[in-house]
Formats: structure tokens, sequence, C-alpha cells
């Protein structure tokens, strides 16, 4: 295993460790009926940075974005975040905690105008929106800032069309607009590119690259030309297993890498043997 | 394109949306909602109170059911439960406490309520075919309990109800009367199902509906919410139950019965689930056919039966949800 960092003990200086990485994990494992799918995983995603997490299919990538935002109970294995133990926190917890992930699959509510659905984001700050008696016209007072950060993705337009209806390139950028409405302090992307087009592509990345300003990001790609424009380092999974880590120009020269690229799934997008042997 | 960050402060950064007029109703819903009460006020001079009134506290019923299955997505078989605990306490409220029946009525809802809250709980993390089997499950405990526990007269059912006087001042003994207010209590709670949907609440339970995981990973403890919905959802059922057993004069084990959950079903199916005003037309025509083709005794069922499956199988969106795609409005 390539580590770009001398691995300090856990007796080391806590604080210290707690300012450089926003979340550690130790040993996670999940298992699905006896078949791992995530074998004891140790990330360390530092603070402030863009961390790419690849892998080939059924790597256990979005496994571990389960586990990480707890939308899965881990077999074995600890999480923490921003220096508090989270294993065994709900899911809606975690994401009041600033770590807030999207989905591989789009995830946006179709039937809510592209305006509500990062309204219901903004809505979040309001704490707990049980009361049924106000009008929603309360609401309202968050439209401006909606309208704010659907220009940032370019969705101005669209503000008043029902999410479904969106093209797919622009349902991402509604799920990152969305997302960042929560204003986190560790975002996780499962595959935001997967599927678009080239000139969707670039305005994702360039999206990515202005919202990681101030924010952890988190991400998984495919598109290894995505991965070494943004990442500052890259974690490699295959069958589960932690492969490598460090910097992207240092693990794509690491033999077992390229060969595990090689060896698996040409439907791997991106060029990625191409990808990896390029620049080894 | 002006973005809204670049919009002077105070000038709205948007165009009003053209859907929303008045108190978040459609237009289209504003018109109907206006011949909705137009009908209330003129019904009675043409057909009988009593059955008017039976046919709204349905409509109530329904309203209910449908605020959890069209608007939350959670299918509830076991509404008659609540209706059927309502009918009851308001029924015992009102004649061995003697309350006056605007306080009987609240109780049943309130009872409804609390009844919902220990389902709910129970039932809520489950999904699907699950939930609606444990609903059912607990509802024919409620339907057991009702049968064994004296207070509700097992067979019998608790018999003539005083109609009372409403806030303790006005006798309500003559039809005309009760249905003032039950037409009131129906419209009241009408108007509060709408105001749900039409809520902050009601936008994170459309979001839940919608997409569940997007809405938890956005921070949403969504089990919280679809419980609260439960909770409302059985408290309208309850006060729909107490006002029915109020208007008839008698509560009895077929208001708890599992076919009272599938009326309530049928109804809301035939109008339109996921409409507001879908639950009120399907509960007055099921209603209706259960009044004026009497007569035809068992042949009732079996027309009912028919009526399900060709909603089914022909019109998925039930008689308002059709109409409303003919004229492309939502009701
Ligand atoms: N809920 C589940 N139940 C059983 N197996 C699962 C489940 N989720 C994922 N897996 C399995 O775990 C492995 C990793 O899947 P996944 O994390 O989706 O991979 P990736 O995102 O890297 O493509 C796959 O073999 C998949 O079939
Ligand atoms: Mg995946």
């Amino acid at each position: 295993m390539v580590s770009f960092q001398p691995r300090r003990r856990r007796s080391g200086n806590e604080a210290d460790r707690v300012r450089d990485y926003i979340l550690e994990t130790e040993g996670l494992t999940k298992e699905f009926r006896g078949f791992v799918a995530v074998s004891d995983v140790s990330l360390r995603i530092r603070r402030g940075s863009i961390h790419g997490l690849i892998g080939p299919n059924g790597a256990g990538k979005t496994t571990c974005f389960n586990l990480l935002t707890k939308f899965m109970q881990p077999t074995r294995g600890v999480i923490r975040y921003d220096g508090r133990d989270i294993t065994r926190m709900p899911p809606a917890r975690v994401a009041r905690l600033g770590l807030v992930r999207s989905f591989q699959i789009s995830a946006v509510f179709p039937h809510l105008t592209v305006l509500e659905n990062v309204r219901i984001a903004l809505q979040r700050e309001r704490g707990g929106s049980y009361d049924f008696w106000r009008s929603d016209a309360v609401l309202r007072r968050y439209d401006e800032r909606a309208m704010a950060l659907l220009g940032d993705v370019g969705l101005t337009t669209y503000a008043q069309a029902p999410a479904g209806t969106l093209p797919y390139g622009r349902k991402r950028a509604l799920e990152i607009a969305t997302t960042l409405a929560l204003e986190p302090v560790l975002m996780l992307l499962d595959e935001p590119t997967a599927g678009m087009t080239h000139e969707d592509v670039d305005r994702i990345v360039e999206l990515v690259r202005r919202v990681a300003q101030g924010r952890t990001v988190l991400m998984v790609e495919h598109n290894l030309k995505v991965v070494e424009g943004l990442c500052d380092a890259i974690t490699v999974l295959t069958r589960g297993r932690v492969l490598a880590e460090g910097p992207y120009a240092e693990v794509s020269r690491n033999p077992e890498v390229i060969a595990a690229y090689l060896g698996s799934d040409p439907s791997v997008s991106g060029g990625s043997q191409g990808g990896v042997a390029a620049h080894a | 394109m002006a973005s809204a960050t670049t919009a002077p402060p105070g000038t709205p950064a948007l165009p009003p949306v053209a859907a929303q007029s008045f108190l978040g109703f459609t237009r289209a819903q504003a018109i109907a909602l206006l011949l909705m009460i137009a009908a209330l006020i003129v019904c009675p001079f043409f057909l009988y109170p009593q059955f008017l009134m039976k046919l709204l506290c349905f409509a109530l019923f329904a309203c209910a059911f449908n605020l959890l299955i069209g608007y939350v997505g959670l299918l509830s078989f076991g509404h008659a439960a609540y209706f059927g605990m309502g009918s009851y306490v308001a029924a015992h409220a009102a004649k061995v406490w003697g309350l006056t029946p605007e306080l009987a009525i609240l109780l049943g809802g309130a009872s409804g309520a609390v009844l919902g809250l220990a389902f709910g709980w129970i039932a809520i993390r489950r999904q699907g075919i699950y939930f609606a089997m444990i609903t059912l499950a607990l509802a024919q405990m409620v339907y057991f309990f009702c049968l064994q526990a004296p207070f509700t007269h097992g067979e019998d059912g608790i018999q003539a109800i005083p109609r009372g006087h409403l806030l303790g001042l006005i006798d309500l003994r003559a039809d005309m009367s009760l249905y003032w207010f039950i037409a009131g209590l129906f419209l009241a709670g009408f108007l509060l199902i709408h105001r749900i949907i039409h809520s902050p609440f009601g936008q994170v339970l459309t979001a839940i509906r919608e997409n569940e995981p997007r809405a938890t990973s956005l921070g949403y403890r969504t089990d919280d919410y679809k419980l609260v919905a439960f909770v409302l959802s059985a408290g309208i059922a309850g006060i729909a139950g107490g006002a029915k057993s109020i208007v008839v004069g008698i509560a009895t084990l077929t208001d708890v019965h599992w076919t009272m959950s599938g009326e309530v079903v049928l109804m809301s199916l035939l109008g339109g689930l996921g409409t507001l005003f879908g639950p009120v037309l399907g509960a007055a025509t099921i209603v209706s056919m259960q009044t004026y083709l009497a007569p035809f005794g068992a042949w009732v069922t079996v027309i009912q039966g028919c009526i399900f499956v060709l909603c089914v199988l022909a019109f998925r969106a039930g008689i308002v949800g059709e109409i409303g795609r003919m004229l492309r409005v939502r009701l």
C-alpha cells in the first residue's frame, strides 16, 4: 500500500490529527450475508482537500459512501468525523453535522420545481419543519438564496420547471446546488459526471472546483482525467480493499494499481488503462 | 440572465408562481372549492340532510386517509380503527358523560390521534406491503377489543346517542341545525388538510414521498415526519368517526370492522388518490350508492366490487384525477 504520509500512531497528538483530517475510518467493514463488500478500509480525508475514491465497478465505493453517511451500518470498524465518533449515529443526524452526500443515481424531487428542490434544503435551517398549521408562503423568504444557488450552477432559467423534466446533466447540477444549500463541511459526490456529455463534464468539474473552496470533497469518479485534474489525493479500492492511497501522480505509477485496472472491466470509462498508464 | 444575486434587495427575484393564486389553491382548485361550498349550502334543500351529513362524515374520513396515501405514500389498511374508536369514544362521551357534541367529537378525534401515535410508532418503520399488513393487524386488535370491552356494548353497540346542544347553547335536534354544524366541521377539516399539504411540513412530506433517501441525506428524520402525518390523519379520521356517531345516533362494530378500512380505500381510489377533491367525490359516490341502491341488497357489494376493478384497470387516476388530466389542471 502506498501511503503519501507516514501514518501517525493513534496515541499521537489527537488535536493535530483532528485538525488535519476531517474524516477518518479504521477497519471499516461491511458484509452482506457473508459477502464482504467493504473490507478493513482505513481512510483519511485531509481537511480542505478534494479526495478521489476510484476503483472498478463493484469495488465497494458506493457501499463506502453508504457507510460513511450512515445509510448502512458497518459490520465492523469506526468512523470519526471532525473528531467525533459517528459510527452509531442515524443518517439524518450525520447530515445535520455537515457531512452531506449525493447519490450515484441522480436524486432530485421530480414533482417539485427546481426552486423548491433547493428550498427543501435551505428549509433545514428552520430546524424541524413540523409546523403543519402555517402556510408554506413562509418559505418564500428562501427564494432569493435558492435563486442565487441556482445561478451558481446555471439553472436560473429552469427555476419553475418540475425537476423531473430536466435533462440528465442539469439534474446533477441541481443535486449539487441542493447539497450546497446545506453548506456542507464535507461533501460526498458519487460519480457526479457519470453518463454526461463532454460539455456537461467540464461544467461539473468547474463547479466542483469552485464549491470545494472552503470545504472538503470526497468524490467517486471513473473519469481519470477528471480525477487527475481535480483531486489532491486518491484512494484506490478493489474488491472492497484499499489498494493504494496518495497523490494521483504517485498512485498511478503503482504497478498494482495499473494491474488492477488492466485486469478489470474495460467498461470503466474515461480511458482508464490509458489514463493510468499514460501518467505512469 | 439576471440572477437573484444581482436583483436589488426588496424586489421579488421571482415571477409569482402562476399556479399559486389564493392561499395555496390553484385557480382550478379555488373554483372547485367555491362549487363545493355552494353545493354544501344548496344540497340540504333538495336532499335528505341525514343522508348528506353521513356523506360528509365519510368524505372527511376519506380525506384523512388520502392525506396518508396520496401525500405521504403510506397505505394504511386499518383506518377503521381510528374512525371506529372516534365513533365509540364520542358516543360514550355524549351519552354517558353528557358532553356537548363538539367536545364529544373532539374527544373522538383525540382518541383517534392517540391510537394513531401508538400504531404509527409501531408501523412506520416498515415499508410498502408490510406497513399495510401491520396497520391491518393492529386494526383487527382494536376490533376485538371493541367486541369485548364493556363500554362498547358488544354486538349492540352504543345506541340512542343524544345530539345535545352545540356549545351547550344551540339545540341540534332539528336536522338542519345539525347539518350546518356538520357541514362547518367538514369544511374546517377539509381546509385543515389542505393547509397541512401546503405548509412547510407538507413540503417536507412531499419530498419524502418523492425521494426518501434524499430527504434523509438532507438531514430530515423522515420517520418522524411520517409519524406526525399518521397521527394527523388518524386524528381527523377520529373526528369523522365521532361526527358520524352523533349524526347517525349509533356507534357499532361496523365502524371498526376491516370492511370499513376497505371502503375508505375504495372511496379515495374512486375519487382520485392524491387529489384534494377526489376523496370527497369518491365518498359521495359510494355513500349515495349504498343509500339509493339499498333495495338491491347484496348487489350493492357486487356493484362496488365491479367499480373497484374498473378503477384499477381503466381509471387509475380516479374520477377527479381523470377530470384534472382532461382539463390539464390540478384539482
Ligand atoms: N444492499 C446490498 N446487498 C447486497 N450486496 C450489495 C448491496 N450493496 C452493494 N452490494 C454489493 O457490494 C459490492 C460493491 O458494490 P458498490 O459499493 O455499489 O460498488 P461500486 O460503487 O464501487 O461500483 C457489489 O458486489 C454489490 O453487488
Ligand atoms: Mg457505485
